[in-house]
């Protein structure tokens, strides 16, 4: 058993143990946990929105949350269904925010696809917001955002 | 310069999607690199793909400075008969490419 004295002192020293890592995840963890559904302001992105309003929840766009190399990002588009009729996949456009062409790639399906999923290596010129953005047969578009912390940005130092 | 490799998922039937892969050899140069003399290298990318399942066509993609050098693709297809993948596509300096692939679908 420890001497009373001293247990006062190393019950407060626990507790600042757990409350310090505590505190520095908290400093962090609100911005990922809050569902931050803004779409960067990318002329060319918003030239194609044209003002409508894409819908976000059906797309997903994955992509790691840190990537070593921005040469080569993998990535991954996932629409969920139900699709009706008159609502079948048509495009998907994939938008960087930092990249010096913003519109990385364009899919075009001009048949419903068996499953709504296309996978892809993106470049990224730097941490950035990458805009997925699906448009359905009957003019609907829906949307998918993801953050990416690019450690070795692409296409920046021109080697 | 006209390379890929292509993996159609084997063993399907009717109505199955099937999973098709593609990985296309192109540098995919962006037009921001420069050469050893300093001049620019023209950007190049594979401004059209298309992916055709018999008459039909299943995929069409332009793919952007921001695709990574040597193009990778997965999509699915609904198996409808044994047939042919054929794959097509061309570069921002008028290369053109193309593959197939044969798909085999049980009945």
């Amino acid at each position: 058993m420890s001497p009373p004295s001293r247990r006062p002192w190393s019950l407060a020293r626990r507790r600042l143990l757990l409350t310090v890592p505590a505190l520095a995840a908290a400093r962090v963890l609100p911005a990922r946990a809050a569902v931050d559904e803004t779409i960067p302001g990318v002329r060319e992105l918003t030239e194609y929105l044209a003002g409508r309003t894409p819908r976000f929840g059906r797309l997903a766009l994955d992509l790691p949350r840190l990537a070593d190399n921005g040469n080569a990002v993998p990535l991954k588009l996932t629409l969920r269904g139900p699709f009706t009729a008159g609502a079948e996949l048509r495009s998907i456009r994939l938008y960087s925010e930092k990249n010096p062409v913003p519109l990385m790639a364009r899919f075009d399906f001009p048949v419903p696809p068996a499953r709504a999923e296309i996978d892809s290596r993106v470049r990224l010129a730097g941490t950035q917001r990458v805009t997925a953005i699906a448009e359905l047969a009957n003019g609907e578009l829906l949307a998918a955002v993801a953050d990416v912390a690019v450690t070795i940005s692409a296409c920046l130092d021109g080697s | 310069m006209a390379f890929a490799r292509i993996q159609v998922a084997p063993g399907v039937k009717r109505g199955d999607a099937v999973e098709v892969r593609i990985s296309i050899r192109h540098p995919m140069e962006t037009g921001f690199r420069v050469d050893d003399g300093g001049r620019t290298i023209a950007r190049n990318t594979i401004k059209e793909f298309v992916c055709r399942y018999g008459a039909v066509e299943v995929l069409r993609a332009s793919l952007g400075s921001g695709i990574a050098a040597n193009p990778y693709l997965r999509f699915y297809i609904t198996a409808v008969e044994s047939g042919e993948l054929v794959f097509e596509w061309i570069d921002d300096a008028g290369e053109r490419g193309d593959t197939k692939a044969p798909i085999v679908v049980a009945a």
